[in-house]
């Protein structure tokens, strides 16, 4: 598991292999559970990612989930569409990195859980379901296969069948990641500003 | 362009980063245990002061028991994080309701009864009910924790300006069908990423009719269509139920303020998005079937069948049946449950009450059910008490439970059983919401009295 503070690293390009999982509307109640929810600080919440899927209720381990099958492994998690829907916990954010993955894939993320991840220097890739369905098809074939996420440029490529996308991400965020910055210093800075529209509107 | 929700927030509008987001001005700061602790640690770690600590109002919700609220929390984790909320408050000055006050309750309960949500207004909360406030014409959605250390260093937080749409209801409801299941409707119809990147108005004849609380109760469900947020344009209802409150506007400022309030409409060559119509007469009560909640059907249908669904969404959906111990195609009314749950900040208000309350009138709870009836806020329970509600409903078998979130997410000691079926008036149904295995149909109160009478899945309506 890696340590919080490791995460705020700065994002480049990405080689990795990746780890499947194909079911569509993963909410954060799996994601990170509940009961996981009342700790007071950000550590610790990789080993309770997925926790209801990767342990049954006897708290051993379930070998049919993949996250327990040593054929996958990887930094990059790739995900049926609308992953992170429900609760806006940003808890989930934290167990996706303090997991060790820095990348997710998928057709389609919930807004805030998405806005979670590019706060926790994740990045959330967004591709099309006909490349996403490749993907799968591709780490089905061949667990080993690897795809390059290049941030810099915006693409994202299947080193299997050697296709390539391009994905969208927002600029001031892309240089946040790119550059370990977090939006806080950045608000800190515009105080003036704030309350020229308070004089304003108050 | 020139909706009511680029009105408001166009207003609010600090400056726009370049290439980025937008910098938006937050009216009022909520927050609860859970989204909180770590948002402080950042502020303390950075040697910062709350920039506007009189607009953050926090409570605990999520945690607290809701029996023996006088005794110390049994949970030492649970305990804890309570504390620390209060800890936190002290040291940042912040208004904080503990759970013994008289102002404690859920968040998205106390806002508005206190007159702390308003229209026009901008807010946000570590938590995605926080569209819940926007029944009283505010932009209130959820955000995550690191967004609320934000506000709370500079009453700003980063966005990007969602998409705008409207969702006209037109008609009238019939008997037995409540803005819950309006709310359950639109989330099948438009599953739970439908609404993902709108910031929704919902507008209409159904609308206009409903209650404050039907309203709050519609608002509140807009995320579980992966929408920002939902709102619904102030009207004299709202006036009046805002007057008075403790936090509105009083004496001169509030008719200077209701002039303001009287301007915030989408003109009549609004443009939205994206527009979408529905017809009250396709709403009957509903329940869930599945594990998120768009996965739900009317009481008097079937369980969808396999045929019916994508293939893409197909290994979901019978991962979804198999969890939940249902069949395609089955008929649900009939089944057989164990518990029922009314409260949440979805359906704890003193209406959610009177609508349970007329229901099991003169009746008695069914045996094989285990009923946890959760008022939203304590000004909820003394409504309860004084309309004479606590008396119907212990005559007819059920307890009233002290008011916090409870068996919505289970985080207190209010679990679903492994494998029990619960029909919940709260807002999502994914695994283990209600606790490890347990089972959540969500329903409205109506629903939820009439299968706490007979035991199993009933409509409504043939106890009305």
């Amino acid at each position: 598991m890696i340590k919080y503070k490791a995460m705020k690293q700065k994002f480049n390009v990405i080689t990795s292999k990746c780890v499947p999982l194909p079911l569509e509307n993963v909410d954060t109640d799996q994601i990170i559970p509940a009961r996981f929810l009342k700790a007071t600080d950000k550590e610790g919440f990789g080993d309770n990612l997925f926790r209801d899927w990767r342990y049954d209720k006897n708290g051993n381990l379930n070998k049919d989930f993949v996250l327990n099958d040593p054929t996958y492994g990887g930094c990059i998690l790739v995900a049926g569409k609308n992953f992170g829907s429900g609760s806006s916990r940003e808890h989930a954010a934290w167990a996706i990195a303090g997991y060790g993955f820095r990348v997710v894939i998928s057709s389609f993320f919930a807004d805030i859980h998405k806005n979670n991840e590019l706060n926790n220097f994740v990045l959330p890739v967004v591709v099309s379901e006909d490349f996403l369905s490749e993907l799968f098809e591709s780490i089905k074939c061949n667990p080993k296969m690897e795809v390059e996420v290049d941030l810099p440029n915006q693409t994202v490529t299947n080193k299997a069948t050697g296709n390539s996308e391009q994905f969208e991400i927002n600029r001031y965020k892309k240089h946040c990641l790119m550059n370990g910055l977090d939006d806080i210093d950045y608000l800190l800075q515009s105080r003036d500003m704030i309350e020229g529209w308070e004089k304003k509107n108050k | 362009m020139n909706t009511l929700f680029d009105k408001i927030w166009d207003k609010h509008v600090v400056q726009i980063v370049e290439n980025g987001p937008t910098q938006l001005y937050i009216d009022r700061l909520y927050c609860h245990e859970v989204t909180s602790p770590q948002a402080f640690d950042g502020m303390r770690s950075r040697g910062l002061k709350c920039f506007r600590p009189d607009q953050i109002f926090c409570m605990p919700d999520h945690n607290t028991p809701t029996h023996d609220q006088d005794k110390p929390i049994a949970d030492p984790v649970s305990r804890k994080q309570v504390d620390t909320l209060e800890n936190n408050a002290k040291e940042f000055g912040l208004s904080y309701y503990g759970m013994l006050s008289k102002d404690n309750g859920i968040i998205h309960v106390v806002g508005p009864e206190k007159g702390l949500s308003l229209p026009g207004m901008t807010i946000v909360c570590g938590d995605s009910h926080t569209s819940t406030h926007g029944a009283v014409g505010a932009v209130s959605f959820g955000i995550g924790t690191s967004e609320v250390e934000m506000v709370m260093a500079s009453q700003c937080i980063l966005q990007q300006k969602p998409k705008s749409m409207r969702i006209n209801i037109n008609g009238k409801l019939g008997k037995g069908v409540t803005a819950k299941d309006v709310a359950l409707y639109l989330m099948a119809e438009l599953t739970t990423s439908g609404a993902t990147g709108y910031f929704v108005e919902y507008s209409g004849d159904v609308v206009r009719d409903m209650s404050m609380e039907g309203r709050l109760t519609l608002c509140n469900l807009s995320i579980e269509m992966g929408a920002r947020g939902g709102f619904v344009a102030p009207d004299d209802k709202t006036f009046a139920y805002l007057k008075g409150r403790e936090y509105s506007p009083k004496g001169v400022n509030w008719d200077k303020t209701l002039e303001y309030w009287k301007t915030l409409k989408s003109g009549d060559d609004a443009v939205f998005d994206k527009e979408l119509n529905f017809e009250a007469d396709d709403i009957e009560p509903r329940i869930t079937f599945g594990t998120n909640p768009g996965m739900g059907i009317g009481i008097t249908e079937c369980v969808p069948t396999l045929d019916t669904i994508d293939e893409s969404g197909q290994a979901s959906f019978n991962k979804s049946l198999k969890y939940m111990g249902f069949k395609p195609g089955e008929k649900l009314q009939g089944h057989k449950i164990d518990y029922v749950f009314l409260g949440a900040c979805t359906n704890g208000r003193i209406e959610d009450f009177r609508a349970f309350a007329s229901l099991v009138k003169g009746k008695k709870k069914a045996d094989n059910i285990i009923a946890w009836l959760v008022p939203g806020s304590w000004t909820v329970d003394k409504q309860i008490r004084e309309e004479g509600l606590d008396n119907v409903l212990e005559a007819a078998g059920f307890a009233i439970r002290q008011p916090g979130c409870s068996a919505c997410l289970a985080m207190n000691d209010d679990k679903i059983p492994a494998g029990k079926y619960s029909v919940s008036t709260s807002n999502r149904n994914f695994e283990g919401r209600q606790g490890p295995g347990a089972r959540t149909i969500l329903a409205s109160p109506l629903v939820a009295a009439a299968a706490a009478i007979t035991g199993v899945i009933t409509d409504p309506r043939d106890l009305m």
